[in-house]
């Protein structure tokens, strides 16, 4: 009942002495925090001391300085897989961004038949990324698929997996067609807090549906946009399985994206000290995004945002 | 406030007596919105095409699959590719996921409340320090630690095990988890603590029966949430495991998808079994799962 009472430090008023009977100890969390600690802090830190061996996998690794990072920043696999990542979630963002905004905006009206859309548009997300990757690799097949009746009607050519563009596009395609309710869920949820008096009063104005949304919707969704923004972009820095179902890289390396090359130096090749140094690479990025999104809003924001509910 | 989200009859059914002020205001916002209104048909064909071919492709005899138009249906459906599917040991994969999923969630769920728990409603340093530690957490992406994990998971003598699955999955599932679960917490108002205390409740009676049942909300987002990243992992089973009978239903379906080579439909049927058990889960536990999702996002 006792070693737990820090607060008790903050200025001795009645409330604070009265909730302190009742604080948990701290010790509760302590399973919890070295669990996630063994399983994910640790191995981070063990990827970077890896990054600076050599280990094939079997015996011991073992220290080479930098070798991994100097041959990491000239090796010219490797940028191009941080460009096409780079493209691959650029793209991501461009296509899924404005389609989730305005599905979400749309469906967070409260028509039946929207709330019914919206049921039919939630079950991409009931399917695993490996089904929906092996459906849409089986779509695209040139023999068999929908695309060599539909692909002509929509400018497609039917071998689209074939060309380099073509396979890094349908990446990203199949990524959003997975996703997108998610993401619509987010902004539709975002729209739903709107204050409606908001619209009305602008609506008296005279603005037209098209300011309204431009200047209410927008504005007040700009925390949703950072969190959802965030998500898409952590999430297509770490699109694995789609490329390995799908392209296995390719054509020639046109989809390796980093995590892919990461998979084929560790895994394929075992060159696991390299494949650390492309993991570390990776978590680089995306770790300084997550950092700017809770200095400028996300999750932070969804703290606070709650609180002033 | 109340979510509504009830993905109801397809029928747009008029309401007569509805109050007149709050129509309006309705009306005008659905006639609004034209862009989006066209957007979300358009979204909704390109969310079909896909699953209606899957569906009706996997009852299609294999020539018909390959030589007819995919988007026909089916002139003479078969289960055959189903009975092809289920005769590969498919029940095995479903019930290795089910484990790990079961597993999955038990641990996130049983880790994840003290921690929230601790986060909120004490100021230690060290709650505060594993807090943000958790806010990392949720950037760090799994493929950033496979090959320690594969070195850790082979020196604990798991590997090839559905535990080195398991562990690692829950791991990755708790940041999240700690996230929502103090986030609905904190709602929990200091008068009902204040309430108990001087009721000389035990803080752990406090947990089980006040900050518990009032934040069932985010225990299932986070319980269904775990799961979903079980049922859907891919890279750590890949990795981490390799004899057949600890395979789960992603692996199952990747490895379905060399093993039946061109037959297609068996894999589009493949596929749909895969779903058949989450859409189950849809069906029931719908409105708990839309609202959870919109919860990890962040109202």
């Amino acid at each position: 009942m006792s070693p737990h009472t820090p607060v008790a430090k903050r200025r001795g008023d009645r409330r604070a002495a009265a909730g302190n009977a009742g604080r948990p100890p701290v010790a509760w969390a302590v399973p919890g925090i070295l669990f996630f600690a063994v399983f994910a802090i640790v191995p981070l830190a063990i990827a970077v001391y890896l990054s600076f061996c050599r280990w094939d996998g079997l015996g011991s690794p073992t220290p080479t300085g930098l070798d991994n990072w100097t041959r990491l920043f000239q090796d010219p696999e490797f940028g191009q897989a941080a460009w096409l990542s780079l493209l691959l979630t650029t793209v991501s963002w461009a296509f899924q961004t404005p389609v989730a905004l305005l599905l979400g905006v749309w469906a967070a009206g409260r028509q039946r038949s929207r709330a019914f859309l919206s049921a039919v548009f939630f079950v991409p997300l009931l399917l695993s990324t490996t089904a929906i990757a092996m459906l849409f690799h089986a779509l695209l097949d040139p023999n068999f698929g929908v695309i060599k009746s539909i692909g002509p009607w929509l400018g497609i050519d039917s071998d689209v997996m074939g060309s380099s563009t073509g396979a890094l596009l349908v990446v990203a395609f199949v990524g959003g067609w997975q996703f997108m309710p998610f993401h619509t869920l987010i902004y539709q949820g975002g729209a739903r807090q709107i204050p409606e008096v908001l619209h009305q009063a602008a609506a008296i104005d005279g603005a037209g549906m098209v300011r309204q949304f431009f200047h209410i919707t927008l504005p007040q969704l700009r925390h949703t946009i950072t969190t959802s923004s965030v998500l898409m972009i952590v999430g297509s820095l770490t699109y694995f399985d789609t490329v390995l179902i799908m392209t296995k890289g390719g054509p020639g390396t046109d989809t390796t994206i980093l995590p892919y090359l990461m998979y084929r130096t560790g895994f394929q090749t075992y060159d696991l000290g390299y494949a650390a140094a492309i993991a570390t690479a990776l978590v680089v990025v995306a770790t300084s995004i997550s950092l700017i999104m809770v200095r400028f809003s996300g999750f932070g924001a969804m703290r606070s945002t709650r609180e002033g509910m | 406030m109340s979510i509504d989200t009830r993905p109801a009859t397809p029928r747009h059914r008029p309401v007569p007596a509805a109050p007149r002020g709050t129509r309006t205001v309705r009306r005008r916002r659905s006639l609004g919105n034209p862009v989006a209104g066209l957007g979300s048909l358009i979204w909704l064909v390109v969310v079909l095409v896909p699953l209606y071919t899957l569906v009706s492709a996997s009852l299609m005899r294999q020539d018909q699959a390959l030589n007819g138009d995919p988007l026909a249906v089916p002139s003479d459906p078969t289960s055959e590719n189903y009975e092809t599917v289920l005769d590969s040991g498919f029940a095995a994969l479903l019930g290795n996921t089910a484990i790990v999923a079961v597993a999955t969630v038990a641990i996130v769920l049983v880790l994840s409340v003290p921690v929230a728990y601790v986060a909120v409603r004490t100021r230690s340093r060290l709650s505060s320090l594993a807090f943000r530690m958790f806010l990392l957490g949720v950037a760090i992406p799994a493929q950033a630690v496979i090959v320690p994990l594969y070195l850790m998971i082979g020196k604990l003598g798991l590997y090839d095990t559905l535990w080195a699955i398991i562990l690692p999955t829950a791991a990755f599932a708790m940041p999240v988890a700690v996230l929502v679960l103090s986030g609905t917490m904190r709602d929990v108002s200091e008068e009902m603590y204040e309430a108990m205390s001087l009721d000389g409740a035990s803080p752990l009676r406090m947990l089980w029966q006040l900050a518990v049942p009032l934040s069932r909300a985010g225990i299932s987002t986070v319980a269904i949430f775990s799961a979903l990243q079980a049922w859907n992992g891919f890279l750590f089973p890949l990795i981490l495991t390799q004899s057949q009978e600890n395979r789960v239903l992603t692996l199952g379906l990747f490895t379905f998808m060399t093993q039946f080579g061109v037959n297609i439909p068996a894999v589009l049927a493949a596929i749909v079994l895969s779903v058949v058990p989450i859409f189950a889960v849809y069906l029931v536990a719908r409105r708990a799962l839309i609202d959870g999702l919109m919860g990890v996002g962040g109202k």
